[in-house]
């Protein structure tokens, strides 16, 4: 069986008297595609927050490569080896690639001094890693002058210096266009390969069906379900599945399955 | 979310053939790109360059004279010292309106060192140690507190000058000791006729610009002060910074102050609290935005400049000093204008 690289047991994050999380258990293997779907409201911000350190569970226990972890933060998350490229992308937009790229990681000499010249050097040859080239910017240029996909690139390109073991994407797809869209699952399959994890989260029932190898779906801060891709037959079964959960009498006499699908889309 | 990330619908990327070879980025030309690295600091170098020649052309002779110059760069080091410092802040997204009492109670301290017989070396290092504990004060207040830090720090300001007035009752100290001592001669005396405050000034605004530009610490204070949700986000401990840009205002006051009480042989229990607008004029004239992000050290030093000549220069002009109120603000409102005409905003 592959290495765990995370793992996470019965965490569970309240805001006062509102649960988020109920009693979550997620883990993700070395070199595997987990697909986290679930409706709005289902915690899946939450569990990513939790995740990259962000926010820390109100119960419960966090392992890395087995060992349980004390003092989370997202400092220790990235240290760990977990990146996330955030929704938002967490950007600062009037900074350069360069500051972007190494935000929180700076490449510093002798008392705190930057390497400038070393992280244009490292920015430039990540961004030609991604395939995101062009003669239009440097790595000095501003990210506000970017493009939705070109932002997300410098996200990515920042998640991916360091050799990530497990790079969360949380809704990578969202706001962009096709070929932009092409290039995320390219990217994915490309991380896959070369044996590191993805946490792959989506509104996109078809696009975490088309690219994750196990399937996990919350509902009300509990999961609900766990599935390999071979117990999983199409993207209308998680679909069909999803709707069984969040309306267990059945949405049949209220919608046609058209409606419900357009619904995901 | 950003307008850029919704397609461009004015600019049909098929119909345009992008030239492929000529094309060059404007920052493969050393001197264009100088220029759009620099544009905010050379904008206020080019206020400063107008306003001089109009006030040589009002009045040839003075403005010809090596005292007036003179008078101006023994006390523009004070300003520099906040100025600075307040770059920082201002970067990072806060401001802070309580180092004129910093001032007053960190040269108070070392006043009260001095007096006492000790070395004025001493002094400086006891005024340091005040400035940082109450940088450090003045930060924690804001950033643990979560305290508005316009309003907190302001509040700050009153209690402090407060406390000094309290306990001296509006009492100077005089420190006549003071000439003889090496502390004089190293930071307060004169080389071939130029002050040499402007030395160790000039030092302050460069060490300063590379820690702003080059350092990790004012890689951070930028980060901070455009996102601080993604700098948290990525791992950097937001609070810790904006504390450290506190303190890093109340070293500069420190030194601001016993600067100042150094040239005066005096202190008062007013000391600094003139500097108060100046310097704020000072940080956005020279081209630091209001809403964080980024910002100027080098523009900041040539703004403060820019407000100590209108000052000397109105005078000097032949006008009455009621003109001094009416050309502050001509120039600040010019700089602003300017500024926002040369500056594009990205969210």
């Amino acid at each position: 069986m592959a290495e765990r690289i995370i793992e996470l047991r019965d965490i569970s994050k309240s805001y006062g008297q509102v649960y988020a999380l109920g009693g979550v258990n997620l883990s993700v293997d070395r070199g595997e595609v987990v697909g986290l779907i679930g409706d709005n409201g289902a915690g899946k911000s939450t569990l990513i927050k939790i995740l990259s350190g962000v926010v820390k569970p109100t119960s419960g226990e966090i392992l890395i490569r087995g060992k349980a972890v004390t003092g989370w933060s997202a400092a220790r998350s990235r240290e760990a080896g977990i990146e996330t490229v955030f929704q938002d992308r967490a950007l600062a937009v009037q900074q350069t690639i360069v500051r972007n790229i190494f935000m929180g990681r700076e490449l510093t000499g002798f008392l705190g001094w930057l390497k400038v010249n070393k992280e244009i050097e490292e920015a430039s040859r990540l961004m030609r890693e991604i395939g995101f080239t062009s003669k239009v910017f440097t790595p000095q240029s501003i990210v506000g002058q970017l493009s939705g996909g070109e932002r997300q690139g410098v996200a990515i390109a920042r998640a991916i210096y360091k050799q990530a073991e497990l790079i969360i994407l949380d809704e990578p797809t969202t706001a962009l266009s096709l070929t932009e869209t092409a290039k995320v699952f390219h990217f994915v399959r490309q991380v896959r390969a070369s044996g590191r994890s993805i946490l792959f989260i989506g509104h996109n029932i078809h696009h975490v069906f088309d690219i994750a190898d196990r399937f996990v779906m919350l509902d009300r801060g509990k999961v609900a379900l766990t599935a390999d891709r071979s117990e999983v037959k199409s993207a209308e079964d998680l679909i069909n599945f999803m709707e069984d959960v969040a309306h267990p009498g059945g949405l049949a006499g209220l919608h046609d399955t058209g409606d419900a699908e357009r619904a995901v889309r | 979310m950003s307008k850029t990330m919704e397609p461009d619908l004015h600019e049909p990327s098929t119909a345009i053939p992008r030239p492929q070879k000529e094309w060059k980025h404007p920052s493969d030309q050393w001197l264009r790109g100088f220029i759009l690295d620099n544009r905010a600091s050379l904008g206020t170098l080019g206020v400063f360059i107008v306003m001089m020649a109009v006030f040589m052309i009002a009045n040839p002779t003075v403005f010809t004279t090596w005292y007036l110059y003179s008078s101006v760069l023994t006390t523009l080091p004070v300003a520099l010292f906040v100025v600075v410092p307040l770059v920082f802040v201002v970067t990072c997204g806060e401001i802070d309106l309580s180092f004129p009492a910093t001032m007053g109670f960190a040269s108070w301290v070392f006043a009260l060192v001095v007096q006492a017989g000790y070395d004025p070396f001493l002094g400086i290092a006891a005024a340091l140690v005040t400035g940082i504990l109450l940088g450090f004060l003045v930060g924690s207040l804001v950033v643990y507190g979560g305290l508005s830090s316009l309003i907190a720090t302001l509040g700050m300001n009153f209690l402090l000058r407060g406390l000094i007035q309290i306990i001296n009752e509006g009492k100077s100290m005089a420190l006549t000791n003071l000439a003889d001592s090496w502390a004089y001669k190293i930071f307060s005396s004169q080389v071939y006729g130029i002050p040499v405050q402007i030395f160790w000034a000039v030092a302050f605004v460069v060490l300063s610009a590379m820690l702003y530009n080059r350092h990790r610490f004012g890689a951070q204070v930028r980060v901070v002060g455009d996102n601080p949700d993604s700098a948290q986000q990525m791992g950097i401990d937001v609070k810790r910074v904006r504390v450290k840009v506190f303190v890093f205002v109340g070293i500069g006051a420190a030194i601001a102050g016993t600067f100042s009480v150094m040239i005066n042989f005096t202190w008062w229990p007013t000391a600094g609290d003139g500097y108060l607008l100046p310097v704020l004029a000072s940080v956005f004239v020279g081209g630091t935005p209001t809403w964080g992000g980024i910002g100027t050290v080098v523009g900041g030093a040539i703004g403060a400049v820019t407000v100590s000549f209108i000052q000397t220069g109105v005078v000097a002009a032949g006008l009455s000093g009621f003109y001094v109120q009416f050309f502050n603000g001509l120039i600040i409102i010019l700089s602003l204008l300017g500024h926002k005409w040369n500056q594009a905003r990205y969210r």
